[in-house]
């Protein structure tokens, strides 16, 4: 987590001293987290769960500094609620902040070269990091369980993804289309905002503005 | 500007739809998927090392305090795209007046 950390850090800093108007946008993208990752909604499953709202900020600004805002929302959680904990708070930071997130951009950079629209683009690309993120959490879960108490990998796997990853595809989807409505909002409002989100890399360690 | 609204319209339409749908068709106490996965891991055999360090000072957080404190946290981000739909609209306006005079 740490490199992905200091790399978002150090991209962060440069947006802000080159591109001072940037810092409301920088605002929205956290605030995009704060606001989506608070709400439990409930699923399919008859249980509830968190979607993430990472989708704008890896957009707009890349890996990094997306891993940064995850990691503000998560200490804020842990400190106020206990809610995920400073224990945990890498892996969470891996799963929300950095390999989701990280998916997701993908996504989006392949839709944008195949020609498809910000709604559409933005739709998956939050989609997508919602639900690898909750994908990521199984895995962990699981190769915690194959660690500490030697459970098979697969059968470990198999009931992590049908607790987290099953929950999560409607809230993945809701999530998709409030992200998406938004940024067809910028895209109408502010196209300006698109041209940095278009050329933004995938690699994580760019701190490229 | 009418395909915007119908955009906005359908998008909304749909999620009210999924949430609505979902509490209204599918059975189940809706607890946290948090929760279940400490559970399912507690079915292996796995005994947490760690109780939340918050435990010790609150006693266990009541439900109606969690609520709020993650209501809290919506209103931060709530109050902050709301700044920045408002003053968008308000740079607009601005720009359409100057274009006028």
């Amino acid at each position: 987590m740490a490199p992905f950390f200091i790399v978002g850090i150090i991209k962060l800093r440069k947006i802000l001293a080159e591109h001072p108007e940037q810092k409301m946008t920088v605002a929205l993208s956290g605030a995009f987290i704060f606001l989506i990752s608070s709400l439990k909604l409930p699923s399919v499953t008859g249980s509830c769960a968190h979607p993430t709202g990472t989708g704008i900020a890896v957009v707009f600004y890349g890996v990094g500094v997306c891993s940064v805002l995850s990691t503000i929302v998560l200490i804020f959680q842990a400190l106020l609620i206990a809610h995920g904990g400073f224990t945990t708070l890498g892996a969470n930071c891996v799963s929300m902040g950095i390999i989701g997130p990280l998916i997701g951009l993908i996504f989006w950079k392949v839709l944008r070269k195949a020609g498809a629209n910000v709604f559409i683009s933005m739709f998956f690309a939050a989609a997508i990091a919602d639900l690898m993120t909750y994908v990521v959490t199984a895995i962990q879960m699981s190769l915690n369980l194959v660690t500490s108490v030697g459970a098979n990998f697969i059968d470990a796997m198999i009931d992590m993804l049908s607790v987290y990853a099953v929950t999560q595809i409607p809230l993945a989807i809701v999530e998709g289309i409030v992200l998406a409505m938004f940024a067809h909002y910028l895209a109408t409002s502010r196209a300006d905002i698109f041209e940095i989100a278009d050329s933004n890399k995938i690699n994580p360690f760019s701190t490229e503005v | 500007m009418a395909n915007d609204k119908m955009i906005y319209i359908v998008g909304f339409a749909v999620v009210a739809i999924m949430v609505v749908g979902i509490l209204a068709f599918v059975p189940g106490d809706y607890g946290g998927s948090d929760d279940a996965g400490g559970e399912e891991a507690e079915k292996y055999g796995y005994v947490p090392w760690l109780t939340d360090w918050i435990d010790a000072i609150y006693g266990e957080l009541p439900g109606e305090i969690e609520a709020m404190l993650f209501a809290v946290q919506s209103a931060i981000g709530a109050v902050i795209i709301g700044y920045f739909i408002g003053t968008n609209s308000a740079r607009k306006k601005m720009a359409a007046g100057a274009a006028a005079e």
